[in-house]
């Protein structure tokens, strides 16, 4: 079972619809910026799959799975910035209260 | 009996559950006593923490169960034959994103806001979507011929700093970069303002 490709994938592409749905579905900011990072892992998980089963890629997918990270941890610090300035300034965190754009 | 108790029970059970499925179903001959049982639990455990993360209502116990679906995916890297990567999850995901994020939840929660509403109105639609997205992605996976073989290849970490280093060296001094600028935009983005409300 752990020796098959599309067990990764599909394991990657179902927690990829769960993160999905927690973006779509949830009223909390910070609930949907923990969605994409669910997404983001679902991602991580897939290229390491690639890596780990495709010969061309066997170092490359580590190397691009790091990057990925890095990537990932910079969106968080600033994704997390915004929604506390945001905070400070309406005093909610839900999303639909986030209408100043919209009048 | 007290809800306490009711709660450490249910929780021990459902432990069980997850553990003696793998178990059985080895037993039973389904699945092969190797990595697989280990698999089986890890990616187990991943997805229910996962759903966990985006249906509780406790916003500081979906911070928390993400870092155990965060744990379960390390466990499976290491599986898939990829230590380092294994080793920077722990750090990155486990040790730093979700302290930020944890702490996040503490700076943005009012006793005030309406904490009984957890989900959109659409959440039906957005669960019936997520529902199709992952059967569309599970039958392109199964459809698609892929140039794999058959069994891991591993990943050395000697070999990984060799690649990193030589040929991403560019990538990588990049990437430096642009954490240093996110870092330093989140703290312009989240400082307080001279003067302004707390």
């Amino acid at each position: 079972m752990s020796d098959s490709l599309n067990v990764y994938l599909i394991l990657a592409g179902i927690l990829f619809a769960i993160g999905t749905f927690g973006f779509l579905a949830r009223r909390n900011a910070i609930s949907m910026l923990m969605s994409i990072e669910l997404m983001l892992n679902a991602v991580n998980l897939s290229i390491i799959a690639f890596g780990a089963f495709v010969e061309r890629l066997a170092v490359h997918g580590s190397v691009i799975a790091i990057m990925v990270m890095a990537v990932a941890a910079a969106e968080a610090t600033v994704g997390l910035a915004i929604v506390i300035a945001i905070f400070r300034n309406r005093k909610t965190p839900l999303v639909d209260e986030y209408d100043a754009m919209r009048q | 009996m007290p809800r306490s108790l009711v709660t450490i029970l249910g929780s021990l059970m459902a432990l069980g559950a997850l553990i003696g499925l793998p178990i059985g179903l080895a037993i039973v001959g389904v699945l092969r006593w190797n990595e697989d049982v280990l698999f089986f639990i890890l990616a187990e455990v991943m997805l229910i923490s996962g759903l966990l993360v985006v249906t509780m209502r406790d916003i500081i116990r979906c911070g928390l169960a993400m870092m155990v679906c965060f744990g379960a995916l390390a466990g499976i890297y290491v599986i898939a034959g990829a230590p380092f990567v294994a080793a920077a999850q722990v750090l990155v995901y486990i040790g730093a994103i979700s302290v930020l994020v944890l702490f996040a939840i503490m700076l943005t929660q009012t006793k005030d806001a309406p904490a009984s509403l957890v989900f959109q109105t659409q959440a039906l639609g957005a669960a019936v979507a997520s529902v199709l997205l992952a059967i569309v992605i599970a039958v392109t996976v199964g459809a698609t011929d892929w140039p794999a073989v058959e069994t891991r290849i591993r990943t050395a970490t000697d070999e990984l700093a060799q690649v990193l280093f030589r040929d991403y060296v560019l990538a990588f001094e990049v990437i430096s970069v642009l954490l240093l600028a996110a870092v330093i935009g989140g703290i312009y983005v989240a400082k307080r303002e001279e003067g302004g409300p707390p």
